[in-house]
């Protein structure tokens, strides 16, 4: 996974809450078996739209994406996350997430930061009036950053240590691999196994 | 064991699965059941063989084939994509060892349907899949949650993951539901009043008089949608019910193994004195059969209500949501719920799509004929359901009816394979979502019960059987 420190780029405001992982990327484009190609599908029902706020220009290159609330309820889909990274999207900023797509977000490196729905809110007003304004998100400082203005935000411990080293889970679990055979000899024998004479 | 302080159910499952604790990280929690399907595992897998890794415990893993599989025929797959997707999971499934039923065997079908029947959901039990739906589990006291693909490829790898501790929350549903209201009205009344994100962080527990009243099947169809209202998990504590429905399943423990496994799955209550961090209370008795008008499982009414009015909501992100909604739905505010009408019916899904739901709608559509013009597709939640209602006969009731009887498989719940709507087309269905577009681009869609359902293909518009 790549380090995430600071980013800074340009941002979209999509001005619309309780955008579902259908929204952001529908079951039709989920029949791929790799991990890319999924841009074509993100937002694929309002890509169409001159009006939808990844078709206007002055948005062309954002790389933080400023949503309402509940951004990626419903399927645990972790295309979303894909769909949002190949189409350049480093950080998601919403009032809230729903918990799935912000666990797959914090394991694939695209950073969700949680800012309340009123800071949200003056972040679409200034991107609104200047489309161009840099913003910054700082995970070591856990500070989103445009002109003078600084949101704090949180984010647990671990999990910045994590996205900050782009440290694979896999390999720090199998750091207690002893603990989990342990673990394992004292499961009660009536457990359910799949296969049959094991 | 010694005296501990009163635990809530979850914390109870949680503890026991907990493999290390350590300062300032998440728990490892380890995983009794692992269920896999063609969708969210490809990438999986590729990561495991990227690294050199195996699976580490086969048996505790299972596969099958449902989200991207046709439900006209059980030979071919038409479409080059989804085919190249379930050959990836049959190769895949060979590789690494794990038992696959694949379209066409006898226990293929929806993964949240196949592992109750199988009896390999028992309570107590940690149980994850690629799928929100996982929750459907929680319905046995087993604390089950859907998980991301990277996370699918770490239990393959390690048969654990590292979770973050959930709150706890109760939602007590005093009283009898209702004759006429089913447990779809029900989840759907408590999702309506929490809203989409209410449970989120929280693993709930469903109790109460009504809650214990539930058959097996009635009791998945509450925790599946969990999820809908934001909850890491929903769980029902076990008891007679749940043992009853379990006994002499496949991988049930029998014997000697029975009593102790019953033994353990008693002690699997909420102990008096335990505190959740939220409760909810619901009156049974005040519920009626509830559909919902708007693009998320929130947004639901009673149906003998109206399309409410926008301008009636307070707080303005919901009002814009609300207004959104009906522009997508083609609704106008004031507009009695039973005068909608529909053009297809949607019966199926794991949220519906087990024996007892066909038996609900096929009581209603006896000696009844669906609406003209109006499409009705039937899908079994398994090919064990679908043999059942056959040796049933339900099978005749439906397709009598002018209904589709089809094969199993997640089918229109979420517009993957063939089964979708067309652009514009508004339909009823008994799945779990009503986003925009979830089952066919353009497409509309009203969430109900199968009783809904049913009586609304007769009827051609929102409708309960006490209407027709």
């Amino acid at each position: 996974m790549e380090k995430f420190t600071v980013h800074t780029g340009q941002a979209a405001p999509l001005r619309r809450s309780n955008v579902d992982t259908d929204q952001i990327i529908p079951a039709v484009y989920l029949k791929r078996v790799t991990r890319t190609g999924f841009a074509d599908g993100l937002f694929a029902a309002w890509r169409d739209d001159p009006e939808f706020v990844l078709n206007q220009n002055a948005y062309a290159n954002s790389s933080i994406l400023v949503a309402g609330t509940e951004f990626g309820t419903g399927s645990s889909r972790e295309h979303a996350v894909w769909a949002l990274q190949d189409y350049g999207f480093r950080v998601v900023i919403a009032p809230r997430f729903g918990d799935i797509f912000r666990g797959n977000a914090l394991k694939g490196g695209l950073l969700p930061v949680e800012l309340s729905a009123s800071d949200v809110e003056s972040l679409w007003d200034t991107l609104d009036s200047d489309p161009a304004i840099p913003v910054s998100v700082d995970l070591g400082a856990r500070e989103v950053r445009v002109a003078e203005r600084v949101w704090q935000f949180d984010l647990d411990e671990h999990s910045r240590w994590r996205l900050m080293e782009g440290l694979d889970d896999i390999d720090l679990t199998l750091r207690d691999e002893s603990q989990i055979t342990a673990f394992e000899t004292q499961r009660p024998q009536w457990l359910p196994r799949t296969l049959l004479g094991t | 064991m010694p005296t501990t302080a009163p635990a809530t159910m979850a914390e109870k499952v949680w503890n026991t699965h907990t493999v290390r604790t350590r300062d300032g990280e998440p728990d490892l929690l380890y995983i009794d059941l692992h269920l896999i399907h063609e969708v969210t595992s490809p990438q999986a897998f590729d990561g495991l063989r990227a690294a050199g890794r195996k699976v580490r415990r086969a048996d505790l893993t299972i596969a099958t084939e449902d989200h991207n599989t046709p439900t006209d025929n059980l030979l071919t797959i038409s479409d080059p994509v989804s085919r190249t997707q379930i050959e990836a999971l049959r190769a895949n499934c060979a590789e690494f060892g794990v038992r696959l039923h694949p379209l066409g065997d006898a226990e293929q079908g929806v993964v949240h349907v196949v592992g109750p029947q199988l009896g390999l959901t028992q309570p107590g039990m940690t149980v994850v899949c690629g799928d929100s739906h996982t929750s459907t589990h929680g319905a046995f006291g087993a604390l089950a949650f859907g998980i991301g693909t990277s996370e699918v490829e770490h239990v393959l790898a390690t048969q654990t993951l590292p979770q973050q501790r959930p709150k706890t929350m109760a939602v007590t549903v005093d009283g009898r539901l209702p004759d006429g209201v089913s447990a779809k009205d029900l989840i759907l009344a408590i999702i309506a009043r929490a809203g989409t994100g209410g449970g989120r962080g929280h693993i709930v527990e469903y109790r109460g008089e009504a809650i214990r009243a539930l058959s097996m099947e009635a009791r998945m169809t509450v925790c599946n949608m969990s999820i809908e209202w934001g909850a890491k998990a929903g769980m029902i504590a076990p008891d007679e019910t749940t043992f009853a429905y379990l006994k002499g399943r496949s991988h049930a423990p029998q014997g000697e193994e029975w009593n102790e496994a019953v033994a353990a799955w008693s002690d699997l209550v909420t102990d008096e004195g335990a505190q959740f961090d939220a409760e909810i209370h619901i009156d049974a008795a005040q519920l009626t059969p509830f559909v919902t008008w708007g693009t998320n499982p929130a947004q639901g009414a009673p149906l003998s209500a109206s399309v409410p009015d926008p301008q009636s909501i307070t707080d303005p992100d919901a009002q814009a949501t609300a207004q959104r909604a009906l522009e997508y739905m083609d609704l106008k505010p004031g507009t009695a719920l039973r005068d909608i009408g529909i053009d297809v019916v949607f019966l199926g899904s794991c949220t519906n799509g087990r024996i007892e739901d066909l038996r609900a709608a096929a009581d209603v559509l006896r000696d009844r004929r669906v609406a003209d013009g109006l499409r009705m597709l039937v899908v079994p939640g398994s090919a064990r359901v679908r043999a059942e209602a056959e040796a049933e006969g339900l099978n005749e009731i439906f397709t009598q009816a002018g209904a589709e009887w089809r094969f199993a498989g997640c089918s229109m719940c979420l517009g993957m394979n063939a089964d979708q709507l067309s652009p514009g087309a508004r339909a009823a269905s008994t799945s779990n979502r009503n986003f925009e577009g979830r089952q066919g681009r353009g497409g509309r869609t009203h969430l109900v019960s199968p009783e809904v359902a049913a009586a609304t293909a007769v009827v051609g518009r929102l409708a309960a059987p006490a209407d027709l």
